[in-house]
């Protein structure tokens, strides 16, 4: 199948639709852009009028699980006297995702105006915003945004109204991929361990401080200024009846041209890849994950599905965060599964004894398979620990470990036993990093498209 | 960590100097104040103690403890937890490559073993002139600019074995160095301060490194009509090249995998760390 339509014609930046200025991140540009339109009809609407209309437009939350955002809103109990809490989710953290950052180091603003209106349709006085700790660039750029905004009186006293007031708390945390799980990230919020929580109940009954609470992605919240300000028959206009709406796509590891390609749900990673220059020069598609680690794996057979919640989920796997990580050839897919192993064992949080001893021992024996010192009996030994840990945690970071695991077993188990029967891994690791095929090893140009 | 406990407790650790109190307190009682609930400020309160003494020190814990009305216990407890937290005197730059799979795939594995070598230090070690701690880390959310390497915690991103070690190498020598994406370097303890929730007030550190970063701007540019999409379509399924046209002096490579069978030394995925990743709390 091949694609005709143009790039202007399948792509769509919203978010990312004046990224290319040069002081793109300042109030400034963000006014000059349609900025805080969609807060001042928002303002003007009933809080519940807001919830609808959200819902109405069916966004759905871009963080990995698909959540509808108006539905969350809409969860938080009302007249209940208890202080409600908006936290946003700017843990952005999942192997292969890098679609928040961006955003928030581009256009913070367009997160803190969704935040406004989120906390108006909730009915919160004070929002957080937990940012990783290790992106301070973005760091910087949030407290400048939040400083502008109060300011500029988006935000601090009667922001939302006479007596309404708006509190937002930039937050830093201190490495620690299990605080995107959003009980995790509670946990962590009120200065404890970042451990996950058992639900029931759900943040938004017992939350930050046992209070009502909606914990959000970065880019869910982003998108829903440009939702108020040009409607939700604009937004609807893109995507799919189940999947509306404009998302971005990251596309990373061996292709010509990686970067965010902003785009209405359902398109498909052919023809990004086909207006993006497609692979990196003389080497093809092997496996790929459409949206980080813990979405199973696919493969070139999978070029043509629909990238949005049910089109992946048809496939077999999960549009997760979107994190098209695009592997080649030349990589090995017992490497690339035995590190997203590490990545879970090292990030397990250790309170679910199936996830922080299977994904332990799971690591070892990936070792060995991919040192050439497995055994055949190892490869359903890792199928069976996968199926122990899978489901049988608190949280879905187990259940993420085990996705690499069951997909490349699923597609690839002829390249577990050659590691086996060769003693050994095929393949050059050398010939997989981008200075591969520049000749000496030393070019550092990122190949890039000449058109 | 290492040293052997005779039964004799452990002195409480001693207190800041008075003037070193009495300016953490003052910083303290603004980051309360940031939260409904005190205990939260205690995440920016590790950073803030990072910021006095590089390290989370006993005295930094105690610190903690008495401004929360917690005890030791407890904020030994979380900061033991997060990674951020160094718990041994290190370098005034922290160094991180990414290994995670897709950087290490595209070169951060090499530029990993290769910087270890270059340095003499294994993960987590500081070179002798305090200068450098390198350690891999894991993904820093930037996969579009791959391989990447972090200092303290500001993005050099497209990285190369040659220029991270022109990297080490400039920082060591103190030269000045300016990230892809981010503010010109400042030191561990500064960049700790600015993770406790203090802006950072050099004139610039906000605007520094411009928008977006190119990669960022990929699908723009091409929505934009800046940049032609591929000239000749080949579906990437194809054996053949795929539409991009190689420059004339590039070979395009043998299109087989090595047939190498021998168990290979860089392909063992974390050779540092041969007894598993419990053992990385002694780092």
């Amino acid at each position: 199948m091949m694609t005709t339509e143009s790039p202007e014609k399948l792509l769509s930046p919203v978010l990312s639709a004046f990224w290319d200025d040069p002081r793109s991140w300042t109030l400034e540009t963000y006014l000059r852009h349609d900025g805080y339109q969609g807060l001042r009809k928002a303002l003007a609407m009933a809080p519940d009028d807001v919830i609808a209309y959200v819902k109405d437009a069916g966004l759905r939350g871009r963080g990995g699980a698909g959540f509808p955002t108006g539905m969350k809103w809409q969860f938080i109990p009302q007249g209940d006297d208890k202080p409600h809490y908006l936290v946003v989710n700017a843990d952005e953290s999942e192997p292969g995702t890098c679609k928040d950052i961006p955003l928030l180091f581009a256009n913070p603003h367009s997160l803190i105006e969704g935040m406004i209106i989120a906390c108006h349709a909730i009915r919160s006085n004070h929002a957080f915003i937990y940012l990783r700790g290790e992106v301070v660039p973005v760091l910087r750029r949030l407290h400048e945004a939040v400083r502008e905004a109060y300011a500029a009186g988006y935000l601090g006293k009667d922001a939302l109204g006479p007596g309404k007031d708006l509190e937002i708390t930039v937050h830093a945390g201190a490495g620690a991929y299990i605080c995107g799980e959003e009980t995790a990230l509670l946990d962590s919020l009120e200065g404890r361990r970042g451990q996950p929580r058992l639900r029931p109940p759900f943040p938004a009954v017992a939350g930050l401080y046992a209070c009502p609470t909606v914990v959000n992605n970065v880019e869910s919240i982003a998108s829903v200024p440009a939702l108020m300000n040009k409607g939700k028959d604009w937004f609807r206009s893109m995507g799919s009846e189940k999947s509306p709406g404009f998302t971005l796509y990251s596309l990373s590891g061996h292709v010509a041209r990686p970067g965010q390609y902003e785009a209405p749900l359902g398109i498909t990673l052919r023809q990004l890849l086909e207006m993006s220059g497609g692979m990196r020069p003389g080497h093809r598609l092997k496996f790929w994950t459409p949206g980080g680690s813990s979405t199973p794996l696919l493969t070139d057979e999978h070029l043509d599905v629909p990238l949005d919640y049910e089109g992946v989920g048809a496939a077999g796997s999960m549009l997760g965060t979107k994190a098209l990580q695009c592997f080649d050839e030349t990589t090995c897919v017992v490497r690339a599964v035995t590190r997203w192993t590490e990545f879970y064992a090292h990030e397990s949080c250790g309170k679910c004894t199936p996830c922080r001893e299977g994904t332990y021992w799971l690591v070892q024996l990936m070792r060995d398979i991919e040192a050439g010192k497995g055994r055949m009996s190892d490869i359903d030994k890792i199928d069976d620990i996968a199926d122990n840990i899978n489901g049988k945690s608190f949280c879905a970071l187990g259940d993420g470990a085990a996705s690499p695991i069951f997909s490349s077993l699923k597609y690839f188990r002829d390249e577990y036993e050659q590691h086996i029967t060769g003693r050994g891994c095929p393949f050059d690791p050398a010939r997989s990093t981008v200075w591969a095929d520049s000749g000496d090893g030393t070019d550092n140009a990122h190949p890039e498209v000449k058109a | 960590m290492t040293d052997v406990s005779l039964g004799m407790p452990q002195l409480p650790a001693p207190d800041y100097p008075a003037e070193v109190r009495e300016r953490l307190d003052a910083d303290a009682r603004e980051i309360i104040g940031r939260y409904p609930d005190s205990r939260s400020a205690l995440l920016p309160l590790l950073h803030l103690v990072q910021s006095e003494e590089g390290h989370v020190t006993r005295t930094g814990i105690r610190f903690c403890a008495e401004t929360l009305d917690l005890t030791t216990a407890e904020v030994t407890a979380v900061a033991t937890f997060y990674t951020m937290y160094r718990r041994k005197p290190s370098g005034d730059y922290q160094v991180g490559v990414c290994t995670n799979t897709l950087c290490a795939v595209l070169g951060g594995d090499e530029i990993f073993e290769e910087l270890q070598q270059h340095l003499s230090v294994g993960n987590g070690g500081t070179t002798d002139d305090g200068k450098v701690t390198l350690e891999h880390i894991e993904c820093n959310a930037a996969c579009d600019f791959a391989p990447v390497v972090m200092v303290n915690w500001e993005f050099f991103d497209n990285q190369t074995v040659e220029s991270a070690k022109k990297l080490v190498d400039d920082l060591r020598a103190g030269r000045e160095v300016t990230p892809t994406r981010g503010a010109p370097l400042c030191d561990f303890r500064q960049t700790s301060r600015i993770l406790a929730g203090f802006p950072d007030e050099r004139p610039g550190a906000v605007e520094a490194s411009g928008g977006a970063g190119p990669a960022s701007l990929a699908g723009l540019r091409l929505a934009k009509g800046e940049e032609q999409p591929a000239t000749r379509v080949v579906s990437p399924r194809a054996e053949t090249v795929p539409g991009v046209d190689l420059p004339a002096d590039d070979q395009a490579p043998e299109s087989h995998p090595s047939s190498h069978d021998a168990p290979r030394k860089t392909s063992d995925s974390d050779p540092s760390h041969p007894a598993g990743p419990v053992s990385e709390e002694d780092r």
